[in-house]
């Protein structure tokens, strides 16, 4: 049995130990937000966080991640806990960025993650870590916007908080 | 021509989950493409439903075309909604299963709105008139007394109104006017058509709810993923799969079908190994042993083809056009300009790999895929069941969001695969597809060479102008003889140049074929489009014009231009050449729109420079221009623009959105994308050996719609063709360095 907190709510898997956390998802919890892409780690279509931190999931063995936090797009949520909120998501809808929509729960997990990291990411801050996200349609540019603002109403967001707090 | 009936009261309506009480036309669409032709055997004249009204008013709108990201689950009901004067709040958009009630679904060609415009707005109109002829009933008054508008009829003189859903039951008790008297909306009077709507799918992308193929689950489903033979036409000896039984998790291994050449949309046969799970599936078929026998196209070697095609069109071919005479000519070498342009084989890898599940239960059979499309994959699948005519419908096609297809997910062969699979197992069966398999078993885009000559004149333009192409035509996955390309695809960027030519040839060559070919993207327009763009800019260079001045002067006086008066057999992409006419004076508009936007001809630094390029293509204008640096023997693409005339915008945001990813499309085409064959086999397998754009190479980008009252062009399609010339060209100007063969990363760093 392998112990995780699955979007905050714990859960015990009897898998391969072996299985990456990709199929795990998919295959055993039915939970298909997260994508296959390539199953090589070179695509992103896969993301989800590890303890907040963006990783590929195709390439990571469940038994590597057993006793941690994972977090994936159906987790994914404002600061208040409101599902798909999440300021990402929110900048997502806003930019109208999906086209096909297959990469973009991989995109919006990275983005989520790198603002996590850097609250104010410079746009070669946002090229260097979407890089490993590929989107074949094409929405580059609207990902690199919908971040933007996503940074900015995130971190408006948190200074009234911090206001308010005081 | 349409027929719209009342359906209201037919029994499948409970079937299809639509409450009582609703209100229900159907519709017979016209077929439109060549391809939904050879599957019309399956149509019938029973009827189906496109608009349904619910007592509470709540519309529900059927799409029978199918979503790849183009955004047609929004754009087709937003059509009618438009018609029928519908509150975009209250629409309900469901997909439209597999059925030839429907008319054409092939979503291909960027044909959805450019082919069906009309006749999707005949389903909003007729139900908008029938909705009024209610309400004119209650009130005894003529129908011209009231007014459908935004989800009531209007009393025009009382100002009195009755809401959609109050009337549904009326209008479901009325005969449907017929569909050529009904009048449509003027374009001034449009409220929908031309503004950005809430698109259908956005919200369940982003929560991460949307349902792609892959995501299909069943109760007692097995995964199954597949040994395909490495080389086409090949065929298993033997295998050994006592390893392979031996993972936790493996349930079955099962050899499939041999196949042989043609080998049409059908599945290429292999092993098959069948799970609880995906892991333990790929885990099996690690341990699978096969022998097997590659059959005759193991001789092909791409690099080495690539040579033998530019030899080729280096000889004089068969005639596709002509005018003048170009071979009585005596050429003068000092102003005449000789080129040959090469592209490889191109591979769609759409992020989401074809998937497929299927249940065979006897003669029946439920599918669910993400199919570009589904009548086609049906009519495929109920031959490969061997169910007659009349039993088609026993086949039940769902179709699921699409995670990018390009024109990959217009074959049915995961289909098929899928449904073989779930037969021999008697279990659900989901088919999965490894990116290796998606890489080295694709249908490509052909490999491909063209030859362009022509002579300056003292104008400032050209004449005698020769284009050949060499390259494996298509209609090789059905018929092993055929060597040449169809007209309708030599009519891609091709046998339609717009210039103002005396003397012309156009030329084909007969090509042997050893990959499967395919739809990709723009298809012939990729390499036709590359070849024309660049050589448009060699011309200019060699003018010492301006690459817009040469675009302009070879285009001449504003014009129709008619392919057909060169003797070629021009289909202009289905669409009447009156109503979407070659039209140089776009052309030139678009072309002069996109250099100002661009500001093409300001002073640059050292080392950058502007590359611009044309194609009109699937009835819409597009034209490019892009900036690049070359330093360091590496290419920077810079900055991008692209300018469109594709007639009447439905969408705006979505026109835009393909454009912007075509751009990208085209980019990763130009520096990028290659498959290599070797002994017959795909050497790349996955996105580091087969590299697409990333976000770090993509630049700046902007997107010019012109306004015109024109009916609609394509919009999928048309953005790509001219961006690799657009990007080659501005190499030459920034570095003096001609990329005459695709891709950039042969010579520059990308």
């Amino acid at each position: 049995m392998i112990k995780i907190t699955l979007n905050k709510k714990p859960i015990e898997l009897d898998v391969d130990p072996q299985m990456p956390l990709l199929y795990v998802l998919r295959d055993e919890l039915k939970l298909t937000g997260t994508k296959f892409g390539c199953g090589a780690g070179q695509c992103g279509a896969c993301t989800v966080h590890v303890n907040g931190k963006a990783i590929r999931s195709c390439v990571t063995p469940v038994s590597a991640i057993a006793e941690q936090e994972i977090t994936t797009i159906e987790g994914l949520a404002d600061k208040n806990g409101n599902l798909g909120e999440s300021a990402v998501q929110v900048a997502w809808r806003e930019f109208k960025v999906p086209q096909c929509g297959y990469c973009q729960s991989g995109q919006m997990m990275s983005a989520a993650a790198l603002l996590q990291d850097i609250p104010q990411p410079t746009d070669e801050q946002i090229i260097a870590h979407m890089q490993g996200n590929i989107c074949r349609c094409g929405t580059y540019k609207r990902i690199k916007a919908a971040i933007k603002s996503a940074a900015t109403h995130s971190s408006a967001r948190q200074f009234a908080n911090k206001k308010q707090g005081a | 021509m349409n027929s719209i009936k009342n359906v209201s009261r037919r029994g499948f309506l409970k079937v299809a989950g639509i409450s009582t009480g609703a209100f229900v036309l159907g519709i017979n669409l016209p077929l439109a493409s060549a391809q939904t032709k050879s599957s019309s055997s399956t149509l019938s004249h029973e009827l189906n439903f496109f608009v349904s009204i619910a007592s509470d008013s709540m519309v529900t709108l059927v799409c029978h075309r199918s979503e790849m990201g183009q955004g047609i689950r929004t754009s087709v009901p937003q059509i009618i909604a438009e018609e029928l004067e519908a509150d975009w709040q209250k629409v309900i958009v469901v997909q439209a299963k597999a059925d030839a009630k429907y008319g054409s679904q092939g979503t291909a060609g960027s044909a959805s709105i450019r082919n069906h415009f009309t006749s999707i707005r005949q389903i909003g109109a007729v139900a908008r008139e029938m909705l009024e002829q209610a309400a004119a009933n209650i009130w005894q008054v003529q129908r011209s007394a009231v007014k459908a508008q935004q989800h009531f009829v209007v009393h025009n003189a009382t100002g009195e109104k009755i809401s959609f859903g109050e009337l549904a039951s009326h209008a479901a008790k009325l005969t449907p006017p017929d569909s050529k008297t009904i009048k449509l909306k003027a374009n001034r009077d449009f409220s929908l058509i031309g503004k950005d709507v809430k698109l259908t799918d956005l919200d369940d992308i982003v929560a991460g709810k949307a349902q792609y193929a892959q995501d299909m689950q069943l109760p007692n489903m097995l995964i199954a993923t597949i040994v395909r033979p490495p080389v086409v036409g090949g065929k298993v000896i033997s295998f050994d799969a006592s390893e392979a039984l031996k993972v936790t998790g493996v349930v079955d291994v099962i050899a499939l079908k041999p196949r042989s050449i043609p080998v049409a949309i059908n599945p290429l046969g292999g092993v098959a190994v069948l799970a609880n799970n995906t892991w333990a599936a790929l885990e099996g078929r690690k341990k699978l042993k096969i022998k097997w026998q590659h059959g005759d196209k193991q001789s092909h070697n791409s690099s080495e083809f690539s040579k033998q095609l530019v030899k080729q069109v280096h000889q004089q071919g068969e005639t596709v056009a002509s005018k003048g005479n170009v071979y009585s000519h005596k050429y003068n070498d000092k102003n005449t300009l000789e080129a040959t342009y090469t592209v490889p084989y191109i591979h769609h890898a759409p992020m989401e790999t074809p998937a497929a599940t299927a249940i065979v239960n006897g003669n029946k059979c439920t599918i669910w895929a993400g199919t570009q499309n589904p009548q086609w994959a049906k009519s495929t699948v109920a031959r490969e069941l061997g169910l007659s005519e009349d039993e088609h419908d026993n086949i039940e096609l769902n179709v699921t969001l699409m995670g990018g297809a390009f024109g990959r997910k217009s074959k049915a062969d995961f289909i098929v695969e899928a449904v073989e699979l779930a037969k021999a197992s008697k279990r659900p069966v989901k088919v999965i597809w490894s990116r290796e398999d998606d890489i080295q078993h694709g249908y490509y885009h052909s490999i491909s060479a063209n030859y362009c000559k022509a002579e300056l004149t003292t104008n400032g333009s050209a004449d005698h102008w020769i284009s050949r192409n060499a390259y494996p035509p298509i209609g090789w996955l059905w018929n092993a003889e055929a060597k040449v390309p169809s007209d309708s695809q030599l009519a891609l960027g091709f046998g339609d140049i717009p210039f103002a030519l005396n003397n012309l040839s156009i030329e084909k060559h007969a090509v042997d074929s050893f990959v499967r070919p395919g739809w990709v993207r723009s298809v012939a327009c990729i390499n036709n489009g590359f070849a024309l763009g660049s050589f448009v800019d060699e011309l200019a260079v060699k003018a010492k014009l301006s690459t817009r001045q040469m675009w302009l002067n070879l285009l001449g006086i504003d014009r129709h231009v008619d392919p057909n008066k060169n003797g070629f057999n021009y289909a202009n992409y289905d669409l009447d050449l009156t109503a979407h006419p070659i039209d140089t004076k776009r052309m030139k508009d678009l072309i002069n729109l996109v250099s100002d936007k661009a500001n093409i001809e300001q002073a640059l630094p050292e080392n950058q420079g502007w590359g611009i390029s044309f194609l009109r293509s699937f009835g819409s204008f597009v034209a490019a221009a892009t900036k690049v640096s070359v330093v360091n023997n590496k290419v920077t693409v810079l900055e991008m623009h692209t300018a469109v005339d594709c007639g009447i915008v439905i969408t705006p945001d979505r026109v835009k959105a393909q454009m912007e990813g075509a751009m990208v499309f085209g980019l990763s085409i130009a520096l990028m994308n290659e498959i290599s064959i070797k002994d017959g086999r795909v050497e790349q397998s996955n996105f580091h050996d087969y590299p697409v754009a990333r976000i770090g190479q993509v630049p700046e980008m902007h997107v010019h719609i012109v306004e015109s009252d024109a009916p609609p062009g394509g919009i999928g399609e048309p953005g790509v063709p001219p961006i690799a010339p657009s990007i080659t060209n501005a190499i030459y100007h920034a570095s003096k360095v001609r990329i005459r063969d695709l891709p950039v990363n042969k010579v520059f760093s990308v």
